[in-house]
């Protein structure tokens, strides 16, 4: 299957985040997700676009979801694919993060998935090596793939993106969720209301293009999607809300408090839900309003899309100037 | 056998504590300024150094330098710290305590001096600990400290965030006139805060510090220099709201004083972007409104001292996610030509600028220096206020290179720097004839 023939080139090295990227950009990545949910619901799900090339995937924050789904899209196109979790290797023996990414660079591998606690590690890390990386979450910063899954679901089942209005609700401070999402929507002319507790919600948020409202009923009001954040343990004893009752009875989503929204309005989230804390879980169950398990299906995709756009920008030829590919 | 004296003339000297900016000569007998001005006696046996073109300054006391000296030697020592500052027509530094161990201690305030007599080549001033082991709970002994020779007591880069404990020592203190100085950052408020609280840190992902983590501990601190009637100074305010502050406490006739960093004057929290660790600084850089402000409270003598606030730190601890990356900017050799590039950007008066490297700090510390009056020990740099150049990070002095203005033009540079009338810097020998 040939489908780079879809893609007009991307124009960077690297994906480290939606920032920079052009509404165009964001559509071609789009248009070629769009051809492999297609393929991934074929018996033969495998194409050869990137044999021969290596990916590894560089967890340095634990996740299940995301770091599968990378896995698995980097599979389906034929790459060896390394998963690398870095609370088990070097770096707790002193090594130090750069020195990390320079040993993984002489392995040569050619496409780097890289998730990492900090804001900026992502882009740090890019700078030391000479593949192309793949910025799966860097601290409270970007996750851009989970934006354009997000897009892509919106988009398969609304048909547009453009003139949407779109609640993120939750722990907008402490969400590279959110942030990606802000911008992409942006992008592509959509609508964004943020809404939580002003204890959740960063300074100056309104000057990075949304509305921001403290009640979901304000919030919602409109919305054609409502899109839930997870809400972190640590942050609900006290510290920046005062419990998870408190929080589930002011901004947990439940039918009543869809209710303010568009009727027939749509539901995602991230994932990993709470139940009980930042949605109900017959709502978040329900396939006629929840998206959320389009949205994991629609992850797969994206990182087939994102993974083959930067690998078309590899160099083809090894250094000897024989064809890598053959 | 006596050294021949040594006449530099021609020079253009500028000393705000005699309200000198003339033509003239300064005449150097035996370490000492034995006259200074357009028409004064040279002797036959004199050597002549034609200045032509440079102006003779005070040499500069840097009010806040950190140094790896004791127990992070790799940083920076108290002698590489002191050619950077020679490099910068800094002689005299004031170093700060909260080194490992830290100078709570009067034996440590003397290990402190006798290192930089053997080792330094400009002359070097400890600050002694507020609390033991800058923990901000237990007094140290200010009494045996200041005898010792420790000018001022800090806990260096943090606040004593107990309000108590920092009335007690304003008031102790007071006993001896002693200055303390504050690093104004409330730890609380601060929390995991890594840069300017703001649209900025909001889009990079990272905690703000709000102004209000600044501003909380020098109205509390105001407050207990109300009562205790010490005398008070702030290493740096990097706010506007800050600058206000003071500015009222100063109206009230209070003893408050404060300082700015020369970083804070030339950049904003914009440097940042792309997670430059470079420009991370404690306190952050903030808003261009702020540093504007900055610039403004330094004009009309709001803010009193400038201050490189120079922290060497070595590559590892800068290379890192920005959270993680050190604080801190080296900056002991570019202070004077930063201030000289806000004479030429800002028009800031020469004489106010000088006055903040030299007259003030002299003044508040007690220090025997910062001017060029007859009778002073001949410790001046000699400068070329014009030449332009570009901050080279490499290039710099300093054992560690993390300078937060790498690559900015500044213009004015210092061609030698002199102690005691010996010269400890000369960047081109043909200004001697």
């Amino acid at each position: 299957m040939k489908s780079s023939a879809l893609y007009s080139t991307f124009p960077f090295r690297d994906l480290l985040g939606i920032e920079g990227l052009s509404a165009s950009d964001i559509t071609n990545l789009l248009d070629l997700a769009d051809t492999y949910v297609d393929l991934n619901r074929q018996i033969d799900k495998k194409t050869d676009v990137l044999r021969g090339r290596t990916q590894i995937n560089l967890f340095f924050e634990s996740s299940t979801r995301t770091q599968s789904s990378f896995e698995l899209a980097g599979k389906r196109l034929g790459a060896d694919v390394m998963n690398m979790s870095v609370s088990s290797s070097a770096l707790n023996k002193g090594e130090t993060l750069l020195d990390t990414a320079v040993t993984l660079n002489a392995m040569n591998p050619d496409l780097l998935v890289i998730r990492h606690g900090d804001s900026g590690a992502v882009a740090l890390l890019a700078q030391k090596v000479s593949c192309a990386v793949l910025n799966a979450g860097d601290g409270a910063h970007e996750h851009p793939t989970q934006a354009l899954l997000d897009a892509l679901t919106i988009r398969r089942r609304l048909g547009k993106l453009g003139g949407l209005k779109i609640a993120i609700c939750g722990d907008i401070t402490h969400s590279r969720v959110a942030r990606s999402n802000l911008l992409l929507l942006n992008a592509l002319g959509a609508q964004v209301n943020l809404v939580g507790p002003r204890t959740l919600i960063p300074t100056d948020a309104e000057r990075l293009g949304a509305k921001i409202f403290h009640t979901m009923r304000e919030g919602l009001e409109g919305c054609d999607i409502v899109m839930m954040l997870r809400i972190q343990n640590e942050r609900m004893q006290g510290a920046l809300i005062p419990s998870v009752r408190e929080y589930y009875h002011l901004y947990g989503l439940n039918r009543e408090k869809l209710g303010f929204a568009k009727p027939n309005a749509l539901v995602m989230h991230p994932g990993p839900m709470n139940r009980g804390a930042e949605i109900d879980s017959e709502l978040a169950d329900d396939t006629e309003i929840s998206l959320i398990r389009d949205q994991v299906e629609m992850g797969v995709a994206v990182r087939m899309a994102a993974l083959e756009a930067l690998a078309a920008n590899l160099p083809n030829m090894m250094q000897s100037g024989a064809p890598a590919n053959v | 056998m006596s050294e021949p004296d040594r006449a530099f003339i021609n020079a253009r000297l500028i000393d705000p504590a005699q309200e000198l900016d003339t033509i003239g000569s300064l005449l150097v007998r035996d370490g000492k300024i034995a006259a200074i001005g357009t028409d004064i006696e040279i002797l036959d046996t004199a050597e002549t150094l034609d200045c032509t073109g440079l102006t003779i300054l005070p040499g500069l006391i840097d009010m806040q330098v950190f140094t790896g000296e004791p127990g992070e030697e790799h940083r920076e020592t108290l002698a590489t710290a002191s050619h950077a500052a020679a490099a910068g027509g800094v002689t005299h530094m004031v170093v700060m305590p909260n080194t490992t161990p830290a100078i709570d201690d009067a034996a440590l305030v003397d290990f402190i001096s006798r290192r930089a007599r053997g080792t330094a080549t400009v002359r070097v001033h400890p600050m002694a600990a507020i609390t033991k082991n800058c923990e901000g709970q237990i007094m140290t002994e200010f009494g045996l400290l200041r005898e010792a020779g420790a000018v001022a007591f800090t806990d260096g880069d943090r606040a004593v965030m107990n309000a108590l404990t920092m009335r007690r020592a304003l008031s102790y203190a007071s006993n001896f006139d002693a200055l303390i100085v504050q690093h104004a950052l409330d730890q609380d408020l601060q929390s995991a805060g890594v840069m300017h609280e703001g649209e900025l840190a909001t889009r990079l992902g990272l905690t703000g510090i709000p102004v209000a983590a600044e501003t909380a501990i020098i109205d509390r601190d105001i407050r207990l220099v109300e009562l205790t009637g010490a005398r008070y100074h702030i290493h740096q305010i990097s706010s506007g709201e800050s600058v206000e502050a003071v500015r009222q406490a100063k109206a009230r006739g209070l003893a408050v004083s404060c300082g700015v960093s020369a970083a804070h004057l030339m950049l904003n929290e914009n440097d940042v972007e792309n997670y430059r660790t470079f420009a991370k600084l404690n306190p952050p850089l903030r808003s261009e409104d702020d540093r504007l402000a900055l610039v403004d409270g330094l004009a009309d003598g709001t803010i009193d001292i400038v201050v490189s606030g120079h922290n060497p730190q070595d590559a590892e601890a800068k290379r890192q996610p920005f959270a993680q990356a050190a604080y801190g900017t080296v900056g002991v050799e570019t202070l004077l030509s930063v201030l000289l590039t806000l004479h030429h950007a800002h028009g800031l008066d020469i004489a106010t600028l000088v006055r903040a490297v030299a007259g003030h700090p002299a003044r508040l510390l007690d220090i025997d220096g910062g001017t060029l009056r007859p009778g002073a020990c001949a410790d001046f740099a000699l400068v070329d206020l014009e030449a332009p150049w570009i901050v080279d990070a490499d290039a710099l002095q300093s054992k560690s290179k993390n300078a937060a203005i790498e690559g900015r033009k500044l213009q004015g540079k210092v061609e030698a720097c002199f102690v005691n009338g010996h010269s400890i810097f000369d960047s081109k020998m043909e200004t001697k004839k």
